[in-house]
C-alpha cells in the first residue's frame, strides 16, 4: 500500500505539469480539452498508435533498465546516447560482415553484437572510475561525443552505402541491411516488432539480475555500503566496473533495436546523436526516476514517456501548434518528475552515496 | 569512599517525577533525581534506559512532559544548552559535539561569549586549555584540529570543554569508555577534586567496577524508571548488574582449559602508514593459536584498528610485512582469498564496516557467502537455503527482530552486533579478529557474545579480540599483547596480568626491552 502511494506522486507531478501544458494552449489559443484529446488519441486511441507508443518507449525501457542497474550500485551512466550508438555500430557491422546467416541465428547475432558494443562503451568509463578515480559523469559524457564522431565517420566512410558513393548524394548512411537481421513484426499491420519484447523481458532480467543473483547482491551491497561490502570480501572495484558495463549493454540493445526494428533497415547519421537515438539515452533516465528506479516500474514509466513522443507528434498534427509546444511539454514532466519530493530524496540519497564510493574506490585494492 | 558530606541546604539539583516519551518508547517514566554539592551521584544503566535522556532534558536539549526541574532549590526551565551553561551546568555528552574540520581552541572557544566582542581571543583560548590539560592531565593539543584526533582524544576534549566553562554541576555521559585505567583513574582524581571544590557530579556508565569506585551514590535506571537507590557500601557488582537487567546476570564467562595447538595467525615485521601519514602499526610480530583468544589491549589509536583491518585485506601493509594464515602466505591475497582461507572479521565500526543498514538481517548474514554454492545455483540466489539458514541463525543467536526481513539499521546496537557475528562465526573460521565486539552493547547481548567468543576458542579458532574494554580482555584472554604507539609492548599470560599491570603498559610506562612472544 505504501508503495502504491509513493508510486502515485510521479504521477501526481505529472498531472500538474499536464495542467501546465494546458495553460500554455489556451496562452497560443487552442483548445486545451482538444488538445489533451489529440496526445491521448495519438499516443494511445489505437492499435496502431498504441504500437507506435510501444516502439518508441522500446529505447526509453532498455536505457531505462541500464539505469536502474547503475543508480542501484551508486554509479550514474550519462552515457547511453554513446552506448546506443555503439551497440548500432557492431550489430551493423555484424550484419554487414555475415547478412546471408539465417534469420534465426542472424538476428540473435546482431542483439548480442548491439549488447557487447554497448557493454563495452560502459565498460571503459566503468574501469575509468574503479581504477584510475575518473568521474563516470564526464567520462560518460565524453564517450558520448567521441562515440558520435565514430558514427559519422563510419558511415561517412568506411560502412558507407556504396550506392550512395556511385551516385555521389554520399548520404551518410549504410546499405539496406539484410532482411534476415530484421526484427519480426508481431502484429501485421503495425509497427510492433520483436523488439518491444525483447525491452519488456531486459527490464524483468534488470530485476532479477538485482534482486535474485548474487551478481546483483554484490551491486546493491557496493551501492550501499562500499565499505562493509570491501570487509565482507566483495570486489567493490569490480562491482562498479560491471555495473557501468552491464548499464552500458543494454543500451547498446536498444541501439541494435533500433537499427533492425526500422523501417529503413540501415544505419543513418544526421551528425548529432539525437538524430539516430531519439535522445533515448537522456530520456531513458527520466523514465527510470519517474519509475522509481524500479526495472519494473520502469516499464509503465517508459510506455507514458513513449506516448508522450507520439502523443505530442499528433497534437502537432492535429491543433498546428509549434513543434517546440510538445518538446517544452516533455520537457516540462521532466522538471516536475525531477523534482518532485520522491525522486529528489533519492537522488540526494544517491549523492551521499556515489561520494562513499568514490571515497573507497579511492583507498582500498579491493 | 568519601562519605556523603553532611546535607546543608537545598541540594544543587533536583529532578521531580521527570516523565519524557518518544514515539513509542517511554524514556523517563516519573523518574526521581538529585544532586548535592559535593557528591558524585552515578546514573546507571544499560543502553536504552533513558540515562541520555534525563540528562538531556537537564541542559535543556529536550523538553519534559511532566515534571520539574529545581537548581539550587529554585525551579528553574531551561530550554537550551546555553541556558544549562549559563545556570553552570556542564555536560560532556556521549556522542561527542565537535566540528572535526576545526581545532580543538576553536572547538572550545564556539558558543563562548568573549569578553571581546565578536572575536574571540584564540591564543588565550590555547593558553587556558594548555593551562586545564596541565592542571588536569588531560594531555590535549590546543592547536590541532579534531579531525585528526582519536575518538579517545575527542573525548578528553570533551572533558576539558565543560572545565573550560567552570561547571558547578557537572554531567559526564559515559566519559571512561575510550580511556585507560590510568587515565580513568586520573580522572577520579580530577572528579574528586571538583567534588571538594563543592562541585556536584552526575556519573552515567554501565561499567559496574567504576561505579562502586566512583560514586557517592547509585541511582539505577531501567527501561525509563528508577529500579533502585543504593550506596556503594551496601551493593555489589553482582547486585548492581541485577537491578540494571532485571534477573541474575553472569559477569565474567566460563573458560575451560584448551591447550593450544599451531599458531593459526603468525605476523612477522607487520607495519603499516596510517590515515594521519605517520607510521601506525610499528614492527608487530604476533603469534595466534588455534584455541586461545589473544587480546589486545590498548588505548584506541595506538595502531590496533590498522592491525586488524591490514590482516583483514582492507589496508596495504609496508613491504617486508609477513602474514601467515594455517602457514598459508596471504600478505598478497584479496580480502575475498584470506576470507575463503577462513579468515573471519568482526570491524570496530559496526555500521560500517560490519554491517550494511539498508539490508535485511538475513541479507547482513549473507553478506560474505551469498555467492557459495550454498546459497546460490544455476546463478540465481536460493532463497529457500538462505531463509533456513538466516532463521537458525537468528534464533542461535538470539537475535530480536520482527524477522529476517526487517531492514538492519532498525535493530538495536547489540542485536546487529549478534547478526554480524553470526555471520562472522557460523563458517566456524580458523582465524577470527574481533574488533571492538561489545562496544556500546547492552549487557545482555555483550554476555551472549563473549559465551560465543569462549565457545570458538573451544572449538579450535585463533582468535585476535582488540578491545578498548579491559574488563573484556582481562575476562576473555589467554594472553593479553598490549600496543603503544604502534608498538606491542608486551605479551602476558592471562594468569599473570593485573589491571593495574596493563594500565601501565597501556599508558607507555614499560621497561625499554618490549617483551617477545
Ligand atoms: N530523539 C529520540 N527519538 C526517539 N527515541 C529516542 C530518542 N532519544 C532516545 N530515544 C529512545 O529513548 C530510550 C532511552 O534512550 P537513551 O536516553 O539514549 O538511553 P541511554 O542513554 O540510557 O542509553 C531508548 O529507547 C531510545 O531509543
Ligand atoms: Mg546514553
Amino acid at each position: 500500500m505504501r508503495k502504491l502511494v509513493a508510486g502515485a506522486i510521479p504521477l501526481l507531478a505529472a498531472l500538474v505539469a499536464f495542467l501546465i501544458g494546458a495553460l500554455m494552449l489556451v496562452a497560443i489559443g487552442a483548445s486545451p480539452w482538444e488538445g489533451l484529446k489529440a496526445l491521448v488519441d495519438g499516443a494511445f486511441g489505437d492499435t496502431n498508435a498504441l504500437a507506435v507508443t510501444a516502439v518508441k518507449a522500446t529505447p526509453l525501457l532498455l536505457v531505462g533498465a541500464g539505469i536502474t542497474i547503475a543508480f542501484r550500485a551508486s554509479v550514474i551512466n550519462i552515457g547511453g546516447e554513446g552506448q546506443i550508438v555503439a551497440g548500432a555500430l557492431l550489430s551493423t557491422m555484424v550484419a554487414l560482415l555475415v547478412p546471408d546467416l539465417p534469420a534465426i541465428l542472424l538476428v540473435p547475432l546482431v542483439l548480442i553484437a548491439g549488447l557487447i558494443g554497448g557493454g563495452i562503451a560502459g565498460a571503459i568509463p566503468g574501469a575509468l572510475k574503479a581504477y584510475a578515480s575518473v568521474n563516470e559523469i564526464l567520462s560518460t559524457i565524453m564517450l558520448n561525443l567521441v562515440m558520435v564522431q565514430l558514427m559519422n565517420y563510419l558511415l561517412r566512410g568506411p560502412l558507407i552505402d556504396p550506392l550512395e558513393v556511385e551516385a555521389g548524394t554520399r548520404i551518410p548512411q549504410t546499405e539496406r541491411l539484410s532482411d534476415n537481421a530484421a526484427l519480426p513484426t508481431l502484429i501485421e499491420g503495425t509497427r510492433l516488432h520483436l523488439g518491444v519484447v525483447i525491452a519488456l523481458l531486459a527490464a524483468v532480467a534488470a530485476y532479477v539480475l538485482l534482486w535474485r543473483t548474487p551478481l546483483g547482491f554484490r551491486l546493491r551491497a557496493v551501492g550501499h555500503s562500499p565499505e562493509a561490502a570491501k570487509a565482507a570480501g566483495i570486489k567493490v572495484k569490480q562491482s562498479t566496473t560491471a555495473a557501468l558495463a552491464i548499464s552500458g549493454s543494454l543500451g547498446g540493445l536498444a541501439g541494435a533495436i533500433l537499427v533492425f526494428g526500422s523501417e529503413g533497415q540501415r544505419m543513418v547519421t544526421d551528425g548529432s546523436s539525437a538524430g539516430f537515438t531519439g535522445s533515448a539515452g537522456f530520456n531513458g533516465i527520466v523514465a527510470a526516476l519517474f519509475g522509481g528506479l524500479h526495472p519494473l516500474w520502469t516499464i509503465p514509466s517508459s510506455f507514458l514517456f513513449g506516448g508522450l513522443l507520439t502523443g505530442a507528434t499528433n497534437l502537432q498534427r492535429v491543433l498546428q501548434v509549434p513543434a517546440a509546444l510538445a518538446v517544452a511539454l516533455n520537457g516540462i514532466v521532466v522538471v516536475f518528475v525531477v523534482s518532485s519530493g520522491r525522486v529528489r530524496e533519492r537522488l540526494e540519497q544517491f549523492t551521499s552515496k556515489r561520494a562513499e564510493l568514490n571515497a573507497a574506490l579511492k583507498d582500498g585494492d579491493s | 569512599m568519601t562519605p556523603p558530606p553532611p546535607q546543608t541546604g537545598p541540594p544543587l539539583l533536583e529532578m521531580r517525577g521527570i516523565t519524557k516519551r518518544f514515539p513509542g518508547v517511554i524514556a523517563n517514566q516519573d523518574v526521581d533525581f538529585d544532586v548535592r554539592a559535593g557528591e558524585v551521584h552515578t546514573l546507571l544503566g544499560e543502553n536504552g534506559a533513558g540515562k541520555s535522556t534525563l540528562m538531556k532534558i537537564l541542559f535543556g536539549l529536550y523538553q519534559p512532559e511532566e515534571g520539574e526541574v529545581l537548581l539550587r532549590g529554585e525551579p528553574i526551565d531551561i530550554t537550551s544548552p546555553s541556558e544549562a551553561i549559563d545556570a553552570r551546568v556542564g555536560m560532556v555528552h556521549q556522542h561527542f559535539m565537535l566540528v572535526p574540520t576545526m581545532t580543538v581552541a576553536e572547538n572550545v572557544a564556539l558558543g563562548i561569549k568573549s569578553d571581546r566582542g565578536p572575536l574571540t581571543d584564540l591564543d588565550a583560548v590555547s593558553e587556558r586549555i594548555r593551562e586545564i590539560s596541565e592542571a588536569h592531565g588531560l594531555a590535549v593539543d590546543p592547536d590541532v584540529e579534531v579531525w585528526r584526533l582519536s575518538v579517545g582524544e575527542r573525548q578528553r576534549i570533551e572533558i576539558v570543554k565543560a572545565l573550560f566553562r567552570d561547571a558547578e554541576l557537572l554531567v559526564l555521559d559515559e566519559p571512561t569508555a575510550v580511556l585507560t585505567p590510568q587515565e580513568v583513574d586520573d580522572l577520579f582524581v580530577i572528579l574528586r577534586r571538583m567534588t571538594e571544590e563543592g562541585r556536584g557530579i552526575i556519573f552515567i556508565s554501565h561499567k559496574l567496577h567504576e561505579v562502586m569506585a566512583l560514586s557517592d551514590r547509585i541511582t539505577v535506571l531501567r527501561n525509563g524508571r528508577v529500579t533502585g537507590h543504593t550506596v556503594p557500601a551496601e551493593t555489589s557488582r553482582e547486585n548492581l548488574a541485577e537491578m540494571m537487567v532485571g534477573r541474575a546476570v553472569k559477569l565474567s564467562p566460563h573458560r575451560p582449559d584448551v591447550t593450544p595447538g599451531a599458531p593459526r595467525l603468525k605476523i612477522r615485521g607487520l607495519s603499516v602508514v596510517g590515515d594521519r601519514g605517520t607510521r601506525a602499526v610499528d614492527q608487530v610480530d604476533l603469534d595466534v593459536f588455534g584455541g586461545e583468544i589473544l587480546g589486545i589491549a590498548g588505548v584506541s589509536g595506538n595502531g590496533q584498528r590498522e592491525l586488524a583491518e591490514v590482516v583483514a585485506g582492507l589496508r596495504k601493509p609496508e613491504p617486508g610485512t609477513s602474514i601467515e594464515l594455517d602457514g598459508q602466505a596471504i600478505d598478497s591475497a584479496s580480502t575475498r582469498e584470506r576470507r575463503d582461507l577462513g579468515l573471519s572479521y568482526v570491524p570496530e565500526e559496526r555500521m560500517r564496516d560490519g554491517a550494511i543498514g539498508d539490508f535485511t538481517v538475513s541479507e547482513n548474514i549473507i553478506l560474505v557467502d551469498h555467492g557459495s554454492e550454498k546459497f546460490s545455483a544455476s546463478g540465481l540466489l536460493n532463497f529457500g537455503a538462505i531463509k533456513d539458514h538466516c532463521n537458525k541463525l537468528v534464533e542461535q543467536f538470539a537475535v530480536k527482530t520482527p524477522s529476517i526481513e526487517t531492514p538492519t539499521s532498525s535493530l538495536s546496537g547489540g542485536n546487529i552486533q549478534k547478526v554480524i557475528m553470526a555471520r562472522e562465526l557460523s563458517a566456524g573460521p580458523a582465524v577470527l579478529i574481533a574488533s571492538q565486539p561489545t562496544r556500546g552493547v547492552d549487557i545482555g547481548s555483550a554476555e551472549y557474545i563473549h559465551e560465543r567468543l569462549v565457545e570458538q576458542r573451544d572449538r579450535g579458532t585463533a582468535t585476535l579480540l582488540i578491545s578498548e574494554d579491559l574488563d573484556e580482555v582481562l575476562g576473555l584472554s589467554d594472553r593479553i599483547a598490549v600496543m603503544f604507539e604502534g608498538r606491542v609492548v608486551a605479551i602476558v599470560d592471562h594468569d599473570d596480568a593485573t589491571r593495574e599491570g596493563i594500565g601501565l603498559l597501556m599508558a607507555g610506562v614499560f621497561d625499554e626491552e618490549p617483551a617477545t612472544t
